[in-house]
């Protein structure tokens, strides 16, 4: 069974439909690429797979499970997490508390317990394992040394690179990455490349990414599905794509 | 440091505090009529403080927060009547009319919240700031409120002692559940709503929370005025004085408990010097605040905190330098 599966999934604002017929099947520890032309409808898939948009058609299936319907914060704990576009840390908390909020929904203490602290209560154990594990997670992105500094005070590359952490603490199943390299210089990619890379080997977790920067795409997607004007276009191998005559005509024009 | 030790030094650090405040009015520098001065300030620091977490923390606008207050106070007067036939020891009697009080406000933020926290900035605003006036004319007009005579009734009494323990608890509860999971997903959705949720922090609930915990601390502050002044006076809870703890809180630093309290201290005795020209008051207040926009607009604190454990610490370190060498064992007391 595939971990994410859609199923003629559309969305229609007013008389535009954004996105129609999206079909996409994702297994476990695949790395898949999602490409188009500006205003193809990208993000607007994302959106609805994070349950920001609710599709006006079709279905998806998380591990065969319906997710159409939930509010965002449930789809996170389902296991689908999502970096943004344009980045979207929490600016005035330091780097650690940016990861830990991502810890929020596996922690149970309630208010009373926040409030009286008894020795050997659940807010204790909780927050000490939560603090080991955000540190652990920061470490692995060579980001320890910056844990109390300002999330806004970090170098760009940084920024995208805590954002993905925060995504990972959520303890994703899949994860998607809308444009983890938009602005970044080639040294600033490769470095991406590389933590993409690490991402797979080292965390049990499948990954959908929105890109432009084709080096990146064809360097690092297993499999790639091109859109336009909402409607899937291409499917296949880097190879396959980059020969199709489709894809070329809805970049460059027939 | 360890955490017990923290906990510790704040609260010798509150006690000390207090202390110095008996001495002070042992010694007569503070007389009856600057205790009540300073009982109207702990009323407004729990007010401040408790508008700072839904303004400051959560980043919702509330321009209701007397609207809060009176019905905090009036639940809790009315709360006070009705026990009044099982005579219970007075001071349990007020915790319990105070907490009433505060409960019945959550409720009533709930209430409110549900609809109104739909809405953003400025329109939230508008909706806390017309729920404020209902609470108020609704007030006047209803029988067993007293209307606008006031309501006067069995009332308990609150004195300097009492409204320090209560500002104490309530600003010691604030900060433990801001220090939380609860209070971290609080200020999540302040930076970024939509972060926030992408993350899988419930920001609908706890806008809500957020606000109905505001509202309770805020009738618990209605409720100490009530007790304090042993009647109520409805005309009190206009919006201009939704807009004074307002304008504590934003002096004082959104996102600065201490720095409210520092905040509404000032204000407290500026007051007290403007009595005699009491139609520029709000004149005064405005003009500090626009002066407060320009030279330091984040606050007096900004976001930052005053702590014992902080002084505790850079006093160490002050003591550790003065001494280097010859005093090795107060270098062991770990000031990291």
């Amino acid at each position: 069974m595939a971990l994410l599966e859609t199923k003629n999934l559309g969305i229609t604002f007013g008389g535009l439909r954004a996105v129609g017929e999206f079909e996409i099947s994702i297994e476990k520890n695949e790395l898949v690429g999602l490409i188009g032309p500006n205003g193809a409808g990208k993000t607007t898939i994302f959106n609805l797979l994070t349950g920001v948009y609710v599709p006006t058609e079709g279905d998806i299936l998380l591990n065969g499970e319906s997710i159409v319907g939930l509010k965002p914060y449930q789809i996170v704990k389902k296991g689908l997490t999502r970096t943004f576009q344009n980045i979207r840390l929490f600016k005035d908390m330091t780097v650690l508390d940016n990861v830990k909020i991502a810890f929020h929904h596996k922690m149970q203490y309630g208010v009373p317990n926040a409030i009286f602290r008894f020795p050997g209560t659940r807010f204790w154990k909780e927050e000490k394992e939560i603090d080991e594990k955000a540190r652990e997670l920061l470490a692995l992105f060579k980001m320890e040394g910056s844990c109390n500094s300002l999330a806004k005070n970090l170098p760009y590359g940084e920024q995208r690179k805590l954002e993905i952490a925060r995504g990972l603490a959520a303890d994703p199943k899949l994860l998607l990455l809308d444009e983890p390299a938009a602005g970044m210089n080639p040294q600033e990619t490769r470095e991406l490349m590389e933590n993409i890379h690490f991402i797979r080997n080292n965390f049990d977790v499948s990954i959908l990414l929105i890109e432009h920067d084709m080096h990146l795409v064809m360097g690092i997607c297993e499999r790639i599905i091109v859109i336009d004007y909402g409607m899937v276009i291409a499917k296949g191998l880097p190879d396959e794509i980059k020969a199709n005559k489709k894809v070329i005509g809805a970049y460059l024009g027939n | 440091m360890k955490k017990w030790q923290e906990y510790g030094t704040t609260l010798i650090g509150i006690i000390l505090l207090y202390i110095f405040l008996i001495v002070l009015m042992a010694v007569g520098l503070v007389n009856g009529y600057h205790q009540g001065v300073l009982v109207l300030i702990g009323i407004n620091v729990i007010a401040a403080t408790s508008l700072n977490l839904a303004t400051g923390y959560l980043g919702q606008l509330a321009l209701g927060h007397a609207g809060f207050m009176a019905i905090g106070a009036y639940t809790a007067a009315l709360f006070m009547q009705m026990i009044k036939v099982i005579n219970l020891p007075v001071d349990i009697a007020l915790v319990a009319a105070l907490i009433v009080g505060g409960l019945m406000a959550a409720f009533f933020g709930v209430i409110i919240g549900i609809p109104a926290l739909r809405l953003r900035g400025d329109y939230l605003g508008i909706v806390t700031l017309g729920f404020g006036e209902i609470i108020k004319n609704a007030i006047f007009n209803l029988d067993f409120t007293g209307g606008a005579r006031g309501y006067r009734g069995y009332l308990g009494s609150i004195n300097l002692t009492k409204m320090y323990i209560i500002v104490a608890i309530v600003l010691t509860v604030l900060f433990l559940l801001i220090r939380s999971r609860h209070g971290r997903a609080m200020i999540s959705i302040k930076e970024d709503e939509i972060a926030a949720e992408a993350v899988g922090v419930p920001t609908t609930f706890y806008k809500i929370f957020g606000f109905a915990t505001s509202a309770f601390f805020a009738g618990i502050a209605g409720g100490t005025l009530a007790f304090y002044q042993k009647m109520i006076d409805p005309k009190k809870f206009t919006f201009m004085y939704s807009v004074e703890i307002f304008i504590i809180v934003v002096l004082g630093g959104m996102g600065s408990i201490t720095g409210t309290v520092v905040a509404a201290v000032i204000l407290g005795v500026l007051n007290e010097f403007l009595h005699v020209i009491d139609q520029w008051r709000l004149v005064i207040y405005s003009i500090l605040l626009v002066i407060m926009m320009i030279f330091r607009p984040e606050g007096l604190m900004g976001s930052k905190e005053f702590s014992f454990v902080g002084l505790v610490k850079w006093l160490l370190k002050k003591m550790n330098k003065s001494s280097v060498g010859d005093d090795k064992d107060s270098a062991s007391l770990e000031v990291k």
